[in-house]
């Protein structure tokens, strides 16, 4: 790391006592020191240098016993949310909402899915209706990943179904204050509600909070969901994650091992570091700006490892396998696809290949989109949506 | 070796039929389902309407008051049971329990046959057939000692405890309520597993110098468990068929991309094989024909990986709504990750088979 940068830290931490200040503040500090991500410009919590460069402030910041911003908390916030706001938003919109979201004060989901709309999300049916300065907000929205702790929602809806389905939608940041929200939680299949499901009655957002021109928001959405991807496939050092819990299991548990389950570990050992190196290698080639689809592949190759490793973990359990930590119904305040008991993390990591995109999804997409296969017939492609809908 | 019949004869269909009548009118997904938050009321009435089909006695000849049908017919009934994910204690007290009391004369036998009482091996239910095998221990004729992860406990009246005696085992019998089980929250909880323990627990031999027949109880099991599983992989097959037709993304069936069309039959080509490893297996046992072990090995190593597949599939295919509580198939994937696991996982069986096809590591 670039010395300019480490004196930057230290400084700040000279002058900034992370044991003497409240949380919040100290972490406000940061953000208007530039020191939150650093490649954010200038202003907006960054100094606009390499993403490269994170990893290494947030290491110096921890070794200092500082307080992070609880990014588990608020993973759609800091993955998506952020970078969509930063790429479309205007200066006012980034005034009001980056730091705030990146200290974690306030809490982002997404309102993308419906149930009509899933793979097929240029298809959501969601309306927003123009009222002076307003837009009124009709629909639903399923499968919302902590909707419950949410303040803000990153929302896309139909706003003319007169047009074709991917023209006619509009990307907006929806108040989940609002009277009109109503979150249910969804129970799934690990016993507790991660998601939900939001019905919108009568929303009012203002045209203030509308992300992008009209119109716009399968661009503006297409470059969140390539920030889920990537977000969702990262992982920084070797055996961490999934391969990291299942191999100290196995360092734990030599009564445990069987010549066949060392070998599927060690295949999986294989497949976890050289999707680390790759993942290192793409964030090389792409240094600054937004992800393209080839970040598909790391997803794919994330949720694979990540349910291999964990089917692997529950047998290699055997007996304790047959355990499991806790059905109770709760609603999470945050998830940790690593967490509790071995039943768990298989169970969870099912979702990975369907959240952010199915691995299905994610294939037709680096076919068609990285490598210029020809996409399926359209039916629906270019006709009216209002016709095309069911 | 002369081909053994793998399909199924009229009568066996016949006693599918009755069997999945019974199941679709006494066992709904949702009843099932709530045995996760602890409300196991299904468990009773349905355990006694199957037994009043005369299921438990199948394995048991008619003079100890049994059906004196065979393996086969067990293993179309465990093809539905897995169908159903339902939760009784039929493989646990009709198959494995069953067939070590048939090594002995207990007077036992005939009240497990005609469903008046329910057994349950204590042992692990991971335990593979050719693993070493817990025993408690005996003092004055009083049995103590803890077993844990067992399957079928909970619905038990009886349990079959393998005891240490000298360099063997003998099996005794003891009273439920003479022992202490302590139910454990399982991955599966259409079959919630118990610790158990009998401190000073009276008892009686019901069979002496057990050793082997509590492997061959358990490589029944082994056997007859590969019908389940490849009942449970044919729901799953056949919800999720039924389910790409219906489901329309892009304007069309999501079953018409070929992504999931040529995923769908590799599955069924899957599914079709664990239905002939499990046929294989039952009908070795059936006739206790000497392959029997391979047999069981065989399909143990084979569906308890299919059954896993297909289940992953039915969720992955139905996707949002598969990973939610309220649709069915977690039943199947939670059944089908512990039913790898019980009577010895693939890995176990294949380590096993190594040995009894002479292909040595
Ligand atoms: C744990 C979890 C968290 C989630 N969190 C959120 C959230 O916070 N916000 C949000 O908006 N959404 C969220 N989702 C929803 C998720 O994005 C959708 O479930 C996903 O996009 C798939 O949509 P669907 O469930 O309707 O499946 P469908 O689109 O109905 O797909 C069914 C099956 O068909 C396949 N398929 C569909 N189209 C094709 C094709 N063209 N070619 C080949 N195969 C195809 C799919 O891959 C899948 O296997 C979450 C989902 C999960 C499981």
């Amino acid at each position: 790391m670039n010395s300019q940068l480490r004196e930057r830290v230290r400084d700040f931490l000279a002058d900034h006592d992370p044991r003497a200040m409240e949380r919040v503040d100290f972490l406000r500090a940061r953000y208007d020191a530039g020191l939150a991500w650093v490649h954010f410009p200038v202003g907006h919590g960054g100094l606009g240098l390499e993403q490269a460069l994170q990893p290494d402030v947030d290491r110096l910041f921890r070794e200092a016993g500082a307080p992070d911003n609880r990014p588990g908390v608020n993973p759609i916030g800091l993955g998506m949310a952020a970078p969509t706001i930063l790429a479309f938003g205007s200066d006012a919109q980034k005034d009001r909402f980056l730091r705030p979201l990146w200290t974690g004060e306030e809490v982002w989901c997404q309102l993308f899915s419906e149930p009509g709309a899933g793979s097929d999300l240029a298809n959501v049916a969601t309306r927003a209706v123009r009222d002076g300065d307003e837009w009124v907000v009709n629909g639903q929205k399923v499968w919302t990943s902590g909707a419950h702790n949410a303040r803000f929602a990153i929302l896309l809806a139909r706003t003319d179904s007169s047009l074709p389905k991917h023209f006619g939608m509009t990307y907006f940041l929806c108040d989940m204050t609002d009277p009109g929200v109503d979150v249910r939680p969804l129970r799934q299949i690990t016993g507790e509600a991660e998601f939900n499901e939001v019905f919108l009655t009568d929303v009012r957002i203002p045209d203030g909070q509308r992300l992008g021109d009209v119109g716009e928001g399968w661009k503006v959405a297409n470059a969140t969901l390539n920030n889920e991807r990537i977000s969702i496939g990262k992982s920084a050092d070797r055996e961490s994650g999934m391969l990291g819990v299942v191999a100290s299991t196995w360092r734990e548990r030599p009564d445990l091992r069987t010549p066949d389950l060392h070998d599927r570990l060690l295949r999986l050992w294989v497949d976890a570091e050289v999707a680390r190196l790759t993942g290192t290698r793409l964030r090389q080639k792409l240094a600054q700006g937004q992800p393209g689809p080839e970040g598909s592949t790391m997803k794919l190759g994330f949720a694979r490892i990540a349910q291999q490793l964990s089917g692997l973990e529950v047998e290699l359990l055997g007996e304790k396998g047959l355990h499991y930590s806790d059905w109770t119904m709760v609603r999470p305040g945050h998830v940790d696809f690593n967490g509790r008991d071995a039943g768990y993390r298989y169970l969870r990591a099912k979702g990975n290949s369907i959240e952010g995109g199915t691995s299905e999804i994610l294939r037709n997409i680096v076919a068609e989109r990285v490598l210029g296969l020809p996409g399926e017939h359209r039916v629906d492609k270019n006709i009216p949506w209002k016709e095309s809908a069911k | 070796m002369s081909d053994l019949d793998l399909l199924y004869s009229d009568i066996e269909e016949d006693l599918r039929g009755s069997v999945r009548d019974l199941l679709e009118d006494r066992c709904d997904s949702d009843a099932v389902t709530r045995m996760y938050d602890g409300d196991r009321t299904v468990v009773e009435s349905l355990w006694k309407s199957l037994t009043e089909l005369g299921l438990a006695g199948l394995l048991v000849p008619e003079d100890r008051d049994g059906q004196g049908a065979s393996a086969r017919e067990a293993a179309v009934v465990l093809e539905e049971l897995g169908r159903a994910a339902a939760p009784v204690p039929f493989l646990t007290s009709s198959v494995v329990a069953t067939t070590l009391l048939l090594e002995g004369d207990s007077d036992l036998l005939a009240p497990l046959a005609t469903g008046e009482r329910t057994a349950a091996l204590l042992v692990p239910w991971s335990l593979a057939p050719d693993a070493e095998i817990p025993a408690v221990s005996i003092d004055d004729d009083r049995l103590s000692g803890t077993v844990s992860t067992v399957a079928g406990a909970l619905e038990a009246d009886l349990f079959l405890v393998p005891v240490a005696a000298g360099s063997g085992l003998s099996v005794y019998a003891v009273e439920a309520h003479e022992a202490s089980i302590v139910p454990l929250v399982s991955l599966d909880m259409t079959r919630q597993l118990a610790d158990v323990t009998v401190d000073a627990a009276p008892g009686e031999v019901v069979v002496a110098d057990a050793e082997q027949a509590v492997r061959r109880a358990l490589d029944a099991g082994a056997a007859l468990l590969a019908s389940e599983q490849a009942g449970v992989a044919r729901w799953c097959l056949d919800t999720t068929v039924a389910y790409v037709k219906d489901r329309k993304q892009f304007g069309r069936p999501v079953g018409g991309f070929q992504a999931l069309k040529h995923r769908l039959a590799d599955l069924y080509a899957g599914v079709e094989s664990a239905a002939a490893a499990a046929r294989y297996a039952a009908a070795t046992l059936a006739q206790a024909d000497p392959d029997a072990p391979v047999g069981a090995s065989t399909a143990q190593a084979f569906n308890g990986d299919v059954a896993v597949l297909a289940a992953e599939e039915a969720v992955q295919l139905h996707a949002g709504i598969g990973m939610t509580w309220e649709h069915p198939a977690h039943l199947y994937l939670k059944r089908a990750k512990a039913d790898q696991i019980a009577l010895g996982t693939p890995g176990r069986h294949r380590a096993r088979l190594a040995g009894l096809v002479g292909l040595p590591g």
